[in-house]
């Protein structure tokens, strides 16, 4: 079935400099007016509209700090599927076992990096195994390869579930990750004059250092390594590459690792903030597949827009309105798609 | 030719479908299906239920009137469509005639409609405490002789009020209907004792991320009222922890479980001094409650303590073993004389004497606890006091609780 | 192909040989299967096959025709069930207009329709693989909506007490009747998508999938044929949803889980998704295992069980059982042309 080598003809050409200016104005003016809300003292009117300033400005936090554990899953799937068109849905399998994997080690060994880096290691390991025995199998065929994928994911959701039981396990962190950060943001005056100040817990601050710094990492494994050449070249035309001599194969396996292995480092670091428990693989599959809908397939900055879309629909909706928060995670979706199929940074194709 | 294949294969498939194996028991055994969640995530909670289950089939020495018992066990996966499709399988495809589950509250009122259809099997609740399984349109032959989730919170709202002087509590628990009833029974006496509650908090199931609707929670409340099971307990308590939380809590039934109190973590610090109450207490010194204990602890991979669940599906298999006894195990009239049996029945079990109300609900104790640190370092569930004989309209007269009307996220409510 | 054994033939034949004998022997098999079989293999195991051979059905005419594969059919079949449930009468004390089962079928159906038109319209403004993405968070979605939202779809505990029709003297829930609506119902799904292959409509389907381009420069409306598409596999996605919620007699959120619409597209695959009969097929060995599993296996690690069947079908054969037969067949017609045969 040939499923995918049909180009569609939309194309959209920026409209020039005054169009961008535009959106830089409308930008400038929306991030003005969030300073504001952020730094400002808030009048009481406010205060009765978004239940409290502290509700308010945690859920930004938590929406934006979701958005990195959000990115970090997202980006190993949005560049398995670029490069080589193989939608693995069997990608929040691999979250969750890098989560169990990361509790197994930190709970042994007692050192949290330890099992973060196991987490990353093991299922990059297992992110070549899988694309070596069982995608390349299958190469060229872009269903076959996705109801493999779905296969995966139920066997491995059942045998993990086996393993670990339907517990909830949590990673502890270690002590200089702990505690909170006392953040200079005034959620309210009290009557005697004291300021009181946000404070906010440091591990989460760290889980968004880490999303930034490996995006741009990965930015710049893309943009200015060798490896990363190929990867975009792949990304564009596969059958090009491969008829310039170099080792597809191998810049596969090399995607595949760094996919998988970014996903259970997620699980790790996403397991310590919150748990882990059957149902996670769901959750964060379906997590990374608006991320990346709405993204745009095959981009990394288009997975860092979707995740923090995302991130911040999902927390702001489940303060403000809890029962409907998933959808306007949805309506997020559908309209991106009504607008812009190929999603904000997709490549039409 | 192609035709003659196709008619080897229709007749294999056929021959494969039809065996209408409705093997009847022979007459010197007595077949009870057990229904429970054996696939799923609740897989955990299935299997000690199964196992309190099985201490009472063992109590009885696996024979009731002098027949043996043969135990044919069915799947959910917590989900209601999956129970009923199990339960049918148990009874029109194995042929029981006594069904005992199911676990969580939704599948209860769903097997409870299914029963409806089913005059002559006779069906036993689990560990489903949904209130309108026996509450609202009951079925004729559904019983349950574990209480539901509303008759667990007795007592508690009353303590926090009077004892623990919380004046204003905030409710946080997850969205769907067994968390209701939780917060419907803790309300119901807060309320009426002069209590507030400014804040509901529904949290969408599935969600683990808590930490906005901490935010959220007012800051001059007395307490926060936490209804949530499993892996959302662990989070919500975590977060709590991490968020400088310090207004004290108060637990629903399954909150503070010790699935919730093994789990390692700072969280440990907040729970202690939580109240709840439940149908068990982890220090009961009542020796029918150890004796219980040391039975349940025989069962392959028991628990050091039994939960919930294996406590609710003992007390259920315990009273259907004991009406089939009254009745010589005889069923062959449609289940009538058993039925009659079970309606009459009044015995004691380890957690005191439980009889059944006009709609075949559980009269009985419920424990009211507050954690506390055991001796070996575990957290447990120390038992404050009993309250007795809990009826399902806890106590009010039954028009006027009827009154209060269904469960739902606004009912009750006293801001 | 190896089983549309009518696509070959020549219009000039007869009726019954168009038909096929194949045909002919599998429908007086099903329609005397209930003198041999007891009420639960009736109910439980044909006519459970029948309903989610023809949700199959419904993904096998946009995967195998149209070349989208969907995994949001549940999620149609669920909204005719909630239909059924809002607009007739149930037991949960919220909406049920009451409304007769003559009224309020052709309504789930439309809405059905639409709503599959609906995710056609949004899926297929991006091409290919895509959709089978974008039909996974749809039916998602829908499913925590429906778990979420008390107005319409009754939260969490959905709609309960809901009763099959009884009219002609005949109660359709009974399981003699109720095979035999099921049986109907999936024959005539199975026929009209059989002649719509072969229709201009059909055709055009099936071309756009194998070059949609080319089909775009001939002047083919290929978004409108795609969503036409959809909207046929939402009617009979929907016929199956009604017949499930009167076979359950009641709708919840689990109802279309992931787990669900999952298991449809497992059907469909194992039966498999060139012809047919495949769902069916498909359908039939899929619910023989779940429902026996836990007396041969036990149920603790079904899904590993149906996982791996599952695995094995989709990399040994792509087409699914009717795969399989096509490379036995061969071999035993070999066999039976030996003398003494």
């Amino acid at each position: 079935m040939s499923l995918l080598d049909q180009p569609s003809s939309s194309s959209l050409s920026g409209g020039g400099t005054t169009r961008g200016q535009a959106w830089g104005l409308v930008g400038l003016l929306a991030a003005a007016v969030m300073a504001w809300l952020v730094f400002a003292v808030w009048p009481d009117w406010l205060n009765a509209i978004l239940i409290s300033k502290k509700a308010f400005v945690s859920a930004i936090l938590n929406g934006i700090t979701l958005a990195g554990l959000y990115f970090l899953v997202a980006s190993g799937f949005t560049l398995i599927f670029g490069l080589m068109r193989n939608v693995n849905l069997a990608h929040g399998s691999l979250y969750l076992l890098g989560a169990y994997i990361g509790y197994e080690v930190t709970n042994r060994t007692g050192y949290w990096l330890l099992g973060v880096a196991a987490g990353f290691a093991v299922l990059a390991i297992v992110g070549v195994v899988m694309q070596v025995f069982v995608f390349r199998r299958l190469e060229g065929d872009d269903l076959r390869q996705t109801l493999v994928s779905i296969g995966i994911s139920i066997v491995a959701a059942d045998l993990m579930l086996a393993v670990w039981a339907g517990g909830t396990y949590q990673i502890a962190t270690p002590e200089w990750l702990d505690g909170a950060l006392t953040l200079p943001i005034i959620t309210a005056v009290r009557s005697n004059g004291v300021s009181v100040f946000l404070t906010y817990p440091l591990y989460r601050v760290v889980v968004l250092a880490a999303a930034i710094v490996i995006g741009v990492g990965l930015w710049l494994m893309l943009h200015k390594t060798r490896v990363g050449m190929m990867i975009r070249a792949g990304v564009d035309d596969r059958a090009m590459l491969q008829a310039s001599g170099v080792n597809v194969h191998a810049v596969f396996a090399i995607v595949f690792a760094v996919g998988a292995g970014l996903a259970g480092f997620a699980g790790v670091v996403g397991g310590s903030a919150l748990s882990v428990a059957p149902g996670e693989d769901v959750r964060y599959l379906l997590a990374s597949l608006v991320v990346v809908i709405v993204g745009g397939m095959g981009s990394i900055t288009g997975a860092a827009i979707g995740a923090l879309l995302i991130g911040l629909a999902e927390q702001i909706g489940l303060v403000y309105f809890p029962t409907y928060g998933i959808v306007l995670t949805f309506v997020i979706m559908v309209v991106t798609l009504a607008v812009r199929p190929q999603g904000i940074m997709g490549k039409a194709r | 030719m192609r035709m003659h294949r196709r008619t080897v294969l229709a007749l294999a498939v056929f021959t494969g479908l039809t065996a209408p194996s409705l093997a009847l028991a022979a007459d010197d055994t007595i077949k009870i299906g057990l229904l429970a969640t054996f696939e799923g995530p609740f897989t955990v909670l299935g299997e000690d239920g199964e196992r309190g289950a099985m201490t009472a089939v063992a109590e009885m020495n696996g024979t009731v009137a002098g027949k043996k018992v043969e135990i044919v066990k069915g799947s959910s996966d917590a989900s209601p469509d999956s129970a009923v499709r199990a339960a049918r399988k148990l009874v029109e495809q194995d042929g029981v005639k006594v069904l005992v589950g199911p676990l969580s509250g939704d599948e209860g009122i769903a097997v409870k409609d299914y029963a409806k259809t089913q005059p002559n099997v006779t069906f036993i609740n689990g560990t489903s405490a949904a209130q309108d399984t026996t509450l609202r349109d009951p079925a004729e032959n559904f019983f349950r002789f574990s209480t539901d989730g509303a008759q667990w919170m007795a007592g508690l709202g009353t303590y926090a009020f009077n004892d623990k002087g919380y004046k204003k509590v905030a409710t946080v628990a997850e969205d769907y209907s067994f968390p209701y009833t939780q917060v419907f029974g803790f309300m119901a006496e807060f309320c009426k004792a002069g209590g507030h509650v400014p804040s509901k908090s529904w949290v969408p199931i599935g969600n683990k991320d808590f930490s906005s609707v901490i935010a959220a929670i007012p800051e001059d409340v007395d307490a926060i009222y936490v209804a949530l099971g499993g892996a959302d307990a662990v989070n919500f308590l975590t977060q709590y922890q991490q968020g400088g939380g310090s207004a004290p809590l108060i637990g629903g039934s399954i909150t503070v479980d010790q699935t919730v109190l093994t789990s390692k973590g700072k969280l440990r610090d907040v729970l202690k001094g939580t109240p709840s109450a439940g149908p068990t207490a982890d220090t009961n010194d009542a020796p029918a409650w150890k004796t219980f204990v040391e039975a349940y602890k025989k069962q392959p991979g028991a628990f050091p303590s039994p939960s919930l669940f294996a406590h609710g599906y003992y007390v259920d298999m315990k009273a259907t073993l004991l009406g089939l006894d009254q009745v010589g195990g005889d069923v062959s009239d449609g289940g009538k004389k058993l039925r009659d049996a079970l309606s009459k029945l009044s015995f004691d079990t380890p957690t005191g004497k439980v009889s059944l109300d006009k709609n075949r609900n559980a009269i009985a104790d419920i424990f009211l606890t507050e954690v506390t640190e055991g001796a070996d370092g575990n957290l447990m569930n120390k038992l404050v006091k009993v309250v007795p004989q809990v009826n399902q309209t806890l106590g009010i007269p039954e028009d006027e609780f009827m009154k209060l009307g269904a469960v739902n996220r606004d009912n009750p409510s006293c801001p | 192909m190896s089983l549309a054994i009518a696509t070959n033939v020549t219009p000039q034949q007869n009726w019954l040989e168009r038909l096929g004998a194949g045909h002919i022997i599998l429908a007086v098999a099903l329609v005397l299967y209930p003198l041999v079989a007891s009420d639960f293999f009736l109910t439980q195991i044909g006519g459970y096959s029948l309903i989610f051979g023809m949700l199959g059905l419904s993904l096998m005419l946009l995967a195998g025709y149209g070349g989208m594969v969907s995994l949001a059919q549940i999620t149609v079949a669920g909204i005719a069930a909630y239909a059924i449930a809002i607009l007739g009468s149930n037991n949960s004390n919220v909406l049920g207009f009451g409304w007769p089962w003559w009224l309020a079928v052709p309504f789930a159906l439309l809405s059905a329709a639409l709503a599959s038109a609906l995710i056609g319209w949004i899926s297929v403004r991006t091409e290919g693989i895509y959709t089978i993405m974008i039909t996974l968070a749809i039916a998602t979605a829908t499913y925590y909506f429906a778990q979420q939202n008390y107005a319409i779809f009754n939260g969490h505990s959905g709609y309960a007490g809901i009763r099959a029709p009884a009219f002609w003297g005949i109660g359709w829930r009974d399981a003699r009747p109720f095979y035999y609506l099921c049986l109907g119902l999936a024959v005539l799904s199975y026929a009209a998508v059989l002649y719509g292959s072969r229709s201009t409509f059909g055709m055009t389907l099936q071309a756009i999938r194998d070059n949609p381009r080319r089909m775009r420069a001939l002047g083919y409306h290929v978004t409108a044929h795609k969503v036409f598409a959809w909207a046929l596999a939402g009617i009979i996605a929907g016929l199956a949803g009604v017949l499930l919620v009167w076979f359950n007699g009641r709708v919840s959120p689990g109802t279309i889980g992931v787990d669900a619409a999952i298991d449809v597209l497992i059907i469909a695959v194992i039966g498999g998704l060139r012809h047919p009969i495949g769902p069916f097929l498909g359908a039939v060995v899929v619910v023989l295992m779940q429902t026996f599993a836990i007396d041969i296996v036990g149920a603790e690690r079904f899904n590993t069980l149906i996982g791996m069947v599952f695995l094995v079908i989709v990399f040994v054969s792509p087409d699914g059982i009717l795969g399989l037969w096509g490379r036995i067949k061969p071999h035993l017609a070999q066999e039976s042309l030996r003398p003494g045969q």
